[in-house]
């Protein structure tokens, strides 16, 4: 119970931060929605295509959607020379908003076309110009089915922002990502029951206003949007400007325990130093880099193999020491980016079987596995099967599984551990390969470059001397079993230990 | 269409002018080639089958429908010479369906022609209540509280209450029962003749036409058929298309007559 106390401590700021999100998304779309809406009932071409597009719009899974914005803000920042993000609050925004068109506009135009034609044709013969139709009868006879369709809009919007953790905005949705990560499920519980908690407020809110209008009980729609205005105004408070400005920093990690121990370490570490943290958790591997060179956030850290193959679309895989100075030089010279340097172990993608099986079927390398595979099934994590890592290997050995699954890392092991795939594609600083005995494969050809932590800081820090003198302790400071156990204290399914904590005790181990 | 001595006697010309208006809907001729004059006060009946023009001409005075061709003027004036809103803040309109406004109280739907037009008087609410004979009291109720007959009375009452002298009746006691419509026949006839309007009244009813015009005009696919008084009507004047109809409420009446005989 008290770790579910622990975790409703990390609500307020990201519910205000979702809070925010929802509502300028509602309100945007609310905007959009009511000239369209009233310019559909009016016209059936426009109908047609409005109507159509946001539909369609709503085919897209939300978490696509987000991510689609993340591709077209990049090149149209490119296009008009900079200065538009492609991280955080912008692309959530505009996904979020499509998001709300469909509901409104389609009660909008419901609306309408339900009222009286005999009211319409009494407002007319009464001599009412367009403006007044509209502000006299139209508005008002539509506005509980409108209203009703805002409210489906703004449940659908709080809900779907708590995705927008992907592309690096802040949300409750950064508790449920790093809880399920973590199999911290406390954290996931008090994120789902938040985001549900605000959604009902506001479904309930919304419903006040509805009702109220329809029965016209003036003073219950008041009351409600009096209290939803408020509420609103109350839940973003922390984000209100306060002091400290340039002395925030915020530290980004990817989806997975390791990522968020060492946010957490590093974070503790410039914290100590005299800054302000704040942690982007669950950003996605390809948007990740992105946000650091645009600026979104200040530091984390990444594999070598992946800004090689992924960054810098290299295919050839060099030696380790020359790989970390190529990359050092390309993100400084392409990106403005600094790296600071290696952690000094490696976490690269690596081949794993249960030990004993891989001993009963002879298997000790990737060359071994090409010719069992096609009765095999590969697990592999989210983004694995995408990778250019994958082509690599595939490239080296011909290796074609009956069947692969891709699964969140958590849920890989359970599923090789339960049989229900025979290889998966582990990391080699995970503590999970040790604790369950498990056969990692060699790579004879070495199709699978190099895979060194490697800290990584925005262009605004690369030369902030202050900064890189609280990171550069960290260089080469930590080795591989240290940062396993680390891992499998957060990993593990008993006695788990939180990434601030298992960041605490890394700290200690390695003398820092 | 007026003889030029009459352009500064606005008095002598004829209240209402219609020159040869058409309305076509895609091929079909609603109203075909109509030219017609109505003098100032007098309570016109337009009557006929369904689908025989009636309704259409009688809202190309109010601009509901546009004409496809010709001109339709009101004390001299093309209707299209201002905006149709401030047009129609000039004339009552009741039609069938009376379209009160449901989120609005009987006094907001009578007053409503004052409050766009930028005037308020709540007197006149009362007033125009008093009118239509319905008690004070429903000023404060919403519309769908009332009876059929109760709600047509507000919809004259919201028609009459910009202080129109041109009032269409658009078939707007058709939805009544007979006891009703009879009522606020007679009702609509005396607060014609004491309030000076020129009344125009369509209906598929000769015998209410008969009882409560002065004039009849007979309407068959889109033309004016017979154009007579309700007494040369009766006497059998008018032509086939005209008889014809009379002859419903005629052989009605013999039929009572010759039950009491």
């Amino acid at each position: 119970m008290s770790a579910f106390v622990d975790a409703l401590g990390r609500v307020p700021p990201l519910l205000a931060a979702h809070v925010l999100l929802s509502a300028s998304a509602l309100l945007l779309g609310i905007a959009i929605s009511l000239p369209l809406g009233i310019w559909s009932a009016r016209n059936a071409t426009v109908a047609r295509v409005s109507l159509g597009f946001a539909s369609l719009v709503q085919t897209v899974p939300s978490l696509a959607l987000l991510a689609l914005f993340y591709p077209v803000l990049l090149s149209l920042s490119a296009l008009v020379g900079g200065g538009i993000p492609a991280l955080g609050f912008l692309p959530s925004l505009i996904a979020l908003t499509l998001y709300a068109l469909l509901p409104i506009i389609r009660n909008a135009v419901a609306g309408l076309h339900g009222i009286d034609p005999a009211v319409i044709q009494a407002a007319d013969a009464v001599g009412m110009t367009p403006a007044q139709k509209l502000r006299l009868v139209e508005a008002p006879l539509v506005a509980p089915v409108l209203i009703a369709g805002i409210r489906t809009a703004a449940v659908w919007t709080i809900g779907a922002a708590t995705l927008s953790t992907t592309v690096g905005q802040p949300s409750l949705g950064d508790m449920i990502f790093a809880g399920l990560q973590t199999q911290n499920w406390a954290l996931v519980l008090a994120g789902c029951l938040s985001a549900a908690a605000l959604a009902l407020a506001v479904d309930a809110l919304i419903g006040g206003i509805e009702y109220g209008i329809r029965a016209r009980r003036r003073w219950l729609w008041i009351a409600s949007a009096v209290v939803l205005v408020a509420g609103t105004a109350i839940a973003t408070l922390p984000l209100w400007p306060k002091s400290g400005g340039d002395r925030t920093v915020v530290v980004g990690a990817k989806n997975f325990s390791e990522q968020y121990i060492l946010a957490r370490l590093i974070g503790d570490r410039l914290e100590r130093a005299g800054y302000t943290v704040e942690y982007r958790d669950g950003l996605g591997s390809a948007v990740v880099f992105g946000a650091l060179s645009g600026g979104d956030i200040d530091v984390y850290v990444d594999y070598a193999g992946t800004i090689w193959a992924n960054e810098m679309k290299r295919r050839d895989v060099p030696e380790h020491r020359a790989m970390v100075a190529a990359i050092a030089d390309w993100a400084a010279r392409e990106h403005g980016v600094g790296l600071i340097g290696s952690l000094g172990f490696e976490n690269a993608y690596a081949f794993a079987m249960k030990g004993a099986d891989a001993r009963a079927k002879r298997i000790a390398s990737l060359d071994d596995l090409v010719r069992v595979a096609p009765q095999m099934t590969l697990g592999s994590d989210l983004e694995f099967l995408e990778r250019p890592e994958w082509a690599a290997v595939k490239r080296a050995y011909p290796l074609r599984f009956a069947k692969t699954t891709p699964y969140s890392p958590t849920f890989m092991y359970r599923a090789l551990e339960s049989g229900n795939v025979d290889v998966i594609s582990a990391f080699s600083s995970d503590g999970r390969i040790a604790a369950d005995s498990l056969t990692v494969l060699t790579d004879p050809r070495h199709a699978i470059p190099g895979y060194d932590a490697i800290l990584m800081v925005a262009p605004s820090r690369a030369k902030d001397a202050m900064f890189r003198a609280a990171l550069t302790p960290l260089v080469g400071r930590i080795p591989v079993e240290a940062m396993r156990a680390a891992n499998y204290q957060v990993d593990r399914d008993a006695d788990k230990q939180t990434p601030e904590a298992a960041a605490r005790w890394l700290a200690a181990k390695v003398g820092l | 269409m007026f003889p030029a001595s009459y352009r500064n006697m606005p008095d002598n010309l004829p209240a209402l002018a219609f020159d040869r208006v058409t309305k076509r809907y895609g091929a079909t001729i609603a109203v075909d080639s109509v030219s017609l004059e109505i003098a100032r006060g007098s309570f016109v009946a337009l009557v006929g089958t369904s689908g025989s023009g009636k309704s259409t001409l009688l809202k190309t005075l109010n601009r509901l429908v546009e004409p496809s061709e010709g001109h339709v003027t009101i004390d001299g004036t093309d209707v299209t010479a201002e905006p149709a809103p401030m047009l129609r803040r000039r004339i009552g309109y009741v039609f069938q369906n009376i379209g009160l406004f449901p989120h609005m109280t009987i006094a907001q739907n009578i007053a409503i022609g004052l409050k766009i037009a930028g005037r308020s008087d709540e007197a006149k609410v009362a007033e125009l209540l008093d009118l239509v004979d319905l008690p004070r009291a429903i000023a404060d109720r919403m519309p769908d509280a009332l009876s059929g007959g109760q709600r047509q009375r507000v919809g004259i009452a919201r028609a009459l209450a910009p202080g129109a002298k041109l009032l269409l009746l658009d078939e707007a006691f058709g939805a009544l029962d007979p006891v009703t419509r009879d009522a606020l026949g007679t009702r609509i006839r005396a607060l014609h003749d004491r309030l000076g309007l020129t009344t125009i009244l369509v209906t598929h009813d000769m015998a209410e036409a008969l009882l409560l015009a002065d004039r009849v005009l007979v309407m068959k696919t889109g033309r004016i058929v017979a154009d007579a008084t309700p007494a040369d009507l009766v006497a059998g004047k008018g032509g086939g298309d005209a008889q014809a109809l009379v002859q419903v409420p005629r052989a009605q009446a013999e039929r009572l007559q010759a039950l009491v005989a």
